[in-house]
């Protein structure tokens, strides 16, 4: 008798803890954000009112909270680059969208980011991409700045490349940019310079309108 | 790809804004995207009930039957809806699946109708959430068991026997499944029925039978009849060694038979007969040949062939063999605690029975599975107390144990099962994820390789084109713009190998075409050449094979490289001349087989690379471009 009710009483406790954790989780999942009017949005940014409906179907349907937080956004760009290893490139993207600063990505900063991508001026899509490079903010682009961007870039393309990828492909390829862009040699990139070089590079403008058509 | 991805790839496009500046080459072309932009509403008629989605719910997964084009075979054109004839419950679940991104496996549904509505719409049963998959694992298991099962039952009864068979795949086929033939029924129905005349004999011979005339004390049945019951054994051990020998005759594999259990079993209930035969009447070894009579009951182990529940506890017993060890140890704990107690409590006393620790164990034992025989009892106070905590103790220690084995054994068991399970389902299930990751990254090199063909033959580019989704080619036409980015290409595992370790130089056919590459490039210090000559490239002997890979790309592309070390010498030398990108190219000399390119060393490879093995290594500066004929090359070049 006392052997069952002991049984029992050990089973029954291990259970408790992970009850409690599981409510808190739950608690935390339920905050919930509601982006801005269909109407604002149209004003704010240059999709159609359609556009913003298929948009916000589709992100809501992968976030029903309402904000895709950076765990999230690495798994889903991860996706799109099976081959590497996508995490650290995510991580700057994740806060070049999140312009807020706020740690999640709310539906209103992916639309506007989305709508300089796609359908803003080429000067507002060169600072955006100035943005992303400039990982601390400072209004400059250094090259330990640039060597950490590029070395993400080549970490999503994996192993397995052709040619074989060495290790200082990063830094030539960094070194081969700041010859391009700083213009003054000072070692540093500031917005003007870049818009500048990107601008004479025929390449670089013929690219950008490519990914107009993308919604 | 997984879950609701599809929905993403627009933003992941646009970030590719983020790659331009850096990009080394021009940006390839976007695919031309003709289908309708707007989002419509899909009717999907199932049995007459009507469901609507949005095309873009159904798009989100490409590589099922409703995401992709085959659901317009069951396009109706009159009604403008796609019709199925299937259940529409189940329809609820899969089309949840597109809403939701997850597969939940409905509880009272029959598990086959789920699978086969699975595979109708293309789904594979692996995505199914975490919540429904052990459900869904165990009622999978449960069922592919019980079938298991009954086909087995049915093989085991009246499967014909396969032809051709010889004499000796006969005989053990019926010794094994007696119910095939009759003269296998009869030979064990007949060993059955020896065995347990052989068990009763040897239970009757201690009986004790009326004495002889003449003689007062009471004689075992043995001894009076000894003829009679000698004659009976010797009848038993013969027919077991017949059994043994036929049985070790038709076995497939010898070794294994003798060593399994049964033949073991077999083999101890007839030695002792065959022991006794051979050994003298002595007296001495006698004692020892009386030892040996016990094995016979042995005998009744080999009932275990003719009973399915004495197999049953076998291995049960077998398979909760650590939990009774636990219980076993336990009690030897609380023995040896108390027999000491005992031993100690009741030294002084006159006539104790408790005469050492190990006369105590008995005591001990006795007490606490509640026997109580009373040959041994305490006589002091301590003693009595002790006693009683023991006795106490006893029903605790095991009836404790008991139920917690029990339970125990049950929740081991079968979580042992699952874990083994989940473990090997991981395995195959991350090998599956690898796969599916590497069919997405092998559908990425095969676009770049219908690519290629595509740009000499435009007629097979259009039907590769067509049998790609849209996604696809959008998801292709991203990987592509990383390549230009960083100017290096995808490849798969293989090639990749192929490249580090191989030892031969392909190289162009025309070589005149590769010098003037080569040559061009030494004045272009962004053209692909001086990189891709900061490579380690190797020659090789004249009867190397010519190899010219990757038809489509460039020269360079042809040299492979080759992994080697570079005796310490001439690495630092090589390091005194860091920077110079030029080709040497002018001091080229080709002979029949050789490349030989010098190039000059810039940067030190910082990545230690395996030595391969090379018959003579010899380094080629960038001043000595000549060809070794009858050697093997190392070129570092960097």
């Amino acid at each position: 008798m006392g052997a069952v009710v002991g049984t029992l009483t050990m089973q029954t406790k291990q259970r408790r803890p992970s009850r409690d954790k599981a409510d808190d989780d739950l608690e935390m999942t339920m905050v919930c954000h509601r982006p801005e009017g269909l109407d604002q949005l149209e004003a704010q940014t240059n999709f159609s009112k359609r556009e913003l409906q298929v948009l916000y179907r589709g992100f809501k349907n992968e976030c029903p909270s309402g904000v895709v937080n950076e765990d999230t956004f690495k798994q889903i760009y991860s996706q799109f680059f099976p081959h590497g290893d996508a995490s650290t490139y995510a991580h700057y993207l994740f806060n070049a969208f999140d312009t807020g600063h706020t740690g999640s990505i709310k539906f209103e900063d992916f639309v506007t980011a989305l709508s300089i991508l796609l359908r803003g001026s080429v000067t507002e899509k060169l600072q955006w991409t100035f943005n992303l490079y400039d990982i601390n903010r400072d209004g400059y682009i250094n090259k330990e700045e640039m060597t950490d961007i590029v070395r993400a870039i080549y970490d999503m393309m994996g192993k397995y490349t052709y040619p074989v990828l060495k290790t200082d492909a990063p830094k030539q390829h960094v070194d081969a940019f700041f010859q391009k862009m700083d213009k003054n040699r000072d070692g540093v990139v500031t917005l003007d310079e870049f818009i500048l070089s990107c601008q004479e590079d025929e390449n670089i403008m013929r690219s950008l309108q490519l990914f107009e058509n993308v919604i | 790809m997984a879950a609701g991805v599809a929905t993403w790839l627009p933003f992941a496009r646009a970030a590719a804004v983020g790659w331009l500046p850096l990009a080394k080459k021009t940006m390839p072309k976007p695919p031309v995207d003709n289908s309708s932009r707007s989002d419509e509403i899909l009717y999907v008629n199932v049995s007459g009930v009507r469901f609507q989605t949005w095309k873009n719910t159904l798009d989100r997964y490409p590589d099922t039957l409703l995401g992709s084009s085959e659901k317009e075979f069951f396009y109706n054109e009159d009604t403008q809806e796609y019709f199925f004839d299937r259940d529409p419950e189940m329809f609820r679940h899969i089309l949840n699946f597109y809403r939701t991104g997850r597969l939940h496996y409905p509880r009272h549904e029959c598990i086959q109708a789920f699978d086969e509505e699975l595979a109708f719409f293309g789904i594979v049963p692996e995505i199914i959430g975490d919540c429904c998959m052990e459900e869904y694992r165990d009622r999978k298991k449960e069922n592919q068991e019980r079938l298991a099962e009954d086909t087995e039952a049915n093989e085991a009864s009246d499967a014909p026997l396969p032809p051709h068979s010889t004499s000796r795949e006969r005989l053990w086929r019926a010794f094994e499944n007696p119910h095939t033939s009759t003269m296998a029924l009869v030979f064990y129905y007949v060993t059955g029925f020896f065995i347990a005349v052989s068990v009763i004999a040897n239970v009757v011979e201690t009986v004790p039978c009326r004495p002889p005339k003449g003689s007062v004390k009471d004689l075992p049945c043995g001894e009076k009849y000894q003829l009679a019951f000698f004659c009976m054994d010797t009848a038993c051990v013969l027919i077991f060694t017949f059994e043994y020998l036929m049985r070790l005759f038709a076995a497939p594999s010898r070794c294994k038979f003798m060593r399994s259990v049964m033949s073991v079993i077999d083999v101890v209930a007839i030695m002792p007969y065959y022991i006794g035969l051979v050994m003298p009447e002595n007296e001495d070894v006698s004692g020892a040949f009386v030892t040996l009579r016990v094995f016979r009951v042995f005998r009744i182990f080999k009932f275990s062939r003719h009973s399915q529940g004495l197999r049953i506890l076998g291995y049960t017993l077998k398979s909760c063999a650590s939990e009774l060890g636990f219980l076993l140890f336990s009690l030897t704990m609380a023995i040896i605690i108390f027999a000491t107690v005992m031993f100690y409590a009741e030294k002084g006393t006159k006539g104790s029975t408790f005469t050492s620790i190990p006369a105590s164990f008995w005591y001990t034992i006795v007490t606490m599975t509640t026997l109580g025989y009373g040959d041994m009892v305490p006589n002091t106070i301590a003693g009595k107390i002790f006693g009683s905590i023991c006795s106490l103790s006893g029903v605790l220690v095991i009836a404790l144990p008991v139920p917690v084995i029990v339970s125990n054994f049950s929740r081991i068991y079968h979580q042992n099962q699952r874990a083994d399970k989940m473990r090997a389902q991981q395995k195959v299930r991350l090998a599956r994820i690898r796969m599916a990751k590497k069919g997405t990254a092998n559908a990425f090199l095969q676009y770049k390789e219908g690519r290629a063909i595509g740009a000499r033959d435009s007629d097979s580019t259009a039907l590769c084109v067509k049998n790609r989704s849209a996604f696809e080619h959008q998801h292709n036409h991203l990987l592509h713009c990383l390549e230009k980015t960083t100017n290096h290409e995808f490849t798969d595992e293989l090639t990749y190998s192929e490249l580090c370790m191989t030892e031969s130089v392909g190289f162009r056919t025309s070589r005149s075409t590769s010098l003037s590459s080569q040559q061009g490039a030494q004045n272009n210090s962004t053209g692909c050449c001086p990189r891709r000559a900061r490579r380690r490239a190797a020659m090789r002997l004249a009867n190397s094979t010519v190899s010219v890979s990757r038809g489509s790309v460039q020269e360079l592309d042809t040299l492979h490289i080759k992994t080697t070390s570079i005796p310490p010498q001439t690495r630092s030398s090589l390091n005194a001349e860091p920077g110079d990108l030029k080709l040497n190219c002018g001091e080229q000399d080709f002979t029949a087989a050789i490349i030989s390119i010098p190039t000059p060393p810039a940067n030190t490879p910082d990545e230690s690379l395996p030595p391969s093995p090379a018959p003579i290594p010899g380094i080629l500066r960038n001043t000595r471009a000549t060809a070794y004929t009858h050697e093997t090359v190392k070129i570092s070049s960097l």
